[in-house]
């Protein structure tokens, strides 16, 4: 199973365990510390533990790793701030991991209704959950319109290439929004109030 | 422009995560009371489909590119307060499924990204399609291109206060890395909504003029807004913009901070510090500023006056066809 052991531990659980680990390497000192070990092993231990594999691990920071070396490369530029370079470093790879973790470990219509359970006003929730449906849906959608405009368009002019990818998005706003119409009745239909 | 967890300390992330909620907590008292029930899918589509188009990407030069990020954009299509709404959760969900933007930053991200850069970005609109003197539909284009600009552009200068208030990097070089950056990054923006909005213009006119009363649009939910992005301006930049250290002074002392700025107060250890390089960075930056200003009016005004006819004869035929 993909989510390895920790599938028993519950939803809420997770999410708090993350914030708590979170809010703890936020806090730490803002130098390269011994200190930073200890989350660290937590974290290694924990996704030894739910068999995190390395290659989404690593594949995930690698993505994040942009931003983060983006940002933390202006705390270099001024010898006021150098000391923090690191610190801030070691900070953002930690929390991702634990971020990644919780996502490995947790689909999002668990942590949906941890939401549900803390209160989450009711529009946010519908939102994120209908957002959460349908999100592969217009993505799929996307795609394909972007692939039937690669097959019928030559050529890389740039000012064409905006146009047409800014009419693919705008078709799939006018195609959410009759979607929605769509969902709409069906809700209806289905007795929603 | 999303924020990693890590750079901000502790008290940024508790007065970005406050300064975010005041902002959602008055948009989804908004959206409650003036939302259709019919409408309410349309929230959830409308953001899925915000990172869908997210994930499109424009090509830029040199084999680099870009993508939306849609805050303005929304703001047109669904007003203000839904599109606060639409864009916490695209970040929400970014955050929780697919580790975009940290978990503590939530705050700071909805704060740059959902309120300065959509809210502001709409107000910034409304004035302009209201000063502009075109046939409404080019005004719409116009308007919404230049306020995408300005959203990001704000967004980031915020987002680089924020930086600057946890003491992550100096002010002096926050500012004109984040700034510049934007300022180019924001014309991109601007053209990508001014071609999408002609683009549902062109197909289905009344999806953007004919959504009715929108939620937000009152002078109550500029005030609010205006409220919560002013004091943010006030807490994140205005401390650095300005020559008076009393403000942080004054809202660390409110706020209890008291203590903890006993320490180094932020500004005060490379306050006055100056690199060869970076001493006229702000001086540059506000040129650089200028300028990103005057190019981003001439695209939109060029990508309305341009384009934009192919509109007018549908609209003049409507009334006589068939």
């Amino acid at each position: 199973m993909r989510r390895g052991a920790s599938g028993r531990l519950s939803p809420q659980l997770k999410l708090a365990l993350v914030l708590a680990l979170t809010l703890f390497i936020v806090l730490l000192p803002r130098r390269p510390d011994p200190l930073y070990a200890l989350p660290a092993a937590i974290l290694a231990g924990a996704a030894a533990w739910c068999r995190l594999p390395p290659g989404f691990l690593l594949r995930r920071l690698l993505v994040a790793e942009f931003f983060i070396l983006g940002i933390a490369v202006l705390s270099l530029v001024s010898p006021a701030t150098r000391p923090v370079f690191l610190a801030v470093l070691l900070k953002s790879n930690l929390c991702v991991t634990a971020m990644l973790l919780l996502t490995w470990t947790t689909p999002f219509h668990e942590i949906l209704r941890v939401l549900r359970r803390l209160r989450l006003p009711a529009v946010m929730l519908s939102t994120l959950a209908l957002m959460s449906r349908y999100l592969p849906v217009l993505a799929e959608e996307a795609r394909r319109m972007e692939r039937a405009r690669s097959s019928r368009a030559f050529g890389r002019k740039y000012r064409a290439l905006w146009q047409s990818l800014a009419t693919i998005i705008g078709q799939l706003f006018i195609r959410s929004v009759d979607r929605a119409e769509r969902i709409y009745l069906a809700m209806c239909a289905r007795g929603w109030k | 422009m999303h924020l990693p967890d890590g750079f901000l300390d502790g008290r940024t992330a508790l007065l970005t995560a406050s300064a975010a909620g005041a902002g959602v907590g008055l948009a989804l008292r908004q959206v409650k009371r003036a939302l259709a029930p019919r409408q309410t899918p349309l929230l959830g589509l409308a953001a899925a489909f915000i990172f869908a188009a997210q994930m499109i990407n424009f090509p830029v030069l040199g084999g680099t590119s870009g993508h939306l990020v849609g805050g303005a954009l929304a703001a047109v299509l669904l007003g203000p307060a839904a599109a606060v709404v639409v864009m916490t959760c695209v970040l929400m969900v970014q955050c929780l499924m697919f580790n975009d933007g940290g978990l503590l930053a939530l705050g700071a991200n909805i704060f740059n990204m959902g309120i300065v850069n959509a809210c502001g970005g709409y107000y910034v609109f409304r004035l302009l399609k209201r000063l502009a003197w075109m046939e409404p539909n080019r005004a719409t284009v116009f308007a919404a291109s230049f306020a995408a600009w300005f959203g990001t552009v704000l967004g980031s200068v915020t987002c680089a206060g924020e930086i600057a208030l946890s003491r992550t990097a100096p002010w002096m070089v926050t500012f004109p890395a984040m700034a510049n950056i934007h300022i180019l990054i924001g014309i991109g923006e601007g053209l990508a909504t001014g071609l999408i909005l002609l683009a549902v213009l062109r197909a289905r006119p009344e999806l953007v003029a004919g959504l009715g009363d929108r939620p937000g649009e009152s002078g109550f939910g500029f005030l609010g807004y205006g409220l919560i992005i002013s004091i943010g301006l006030a807490v994140f930049v205005a401390p650095f913009a300005c020559p008076w250290p009393d403000g942080l002074e004054a809202v660390a002392k409110t706020l209890g901070f008291e203590s903890r700025t006993a320490a180094p107060l932020l500004a005060s250890p490379m306050g006055n510090y100056r690199l060869p390089f970076i001493g006229s960075a702000a001086a540059a930056t506000a040129v650089a500023g200028a300028l990103g200003s005057l190019v981003a009016f001439a695209a939109a005004w060029l990508l309305a006056w341009r384009l934009a006819p192919a509109l007018a004869p549908r609209k003049e035929n409507a009334p006589s066809g068939n």
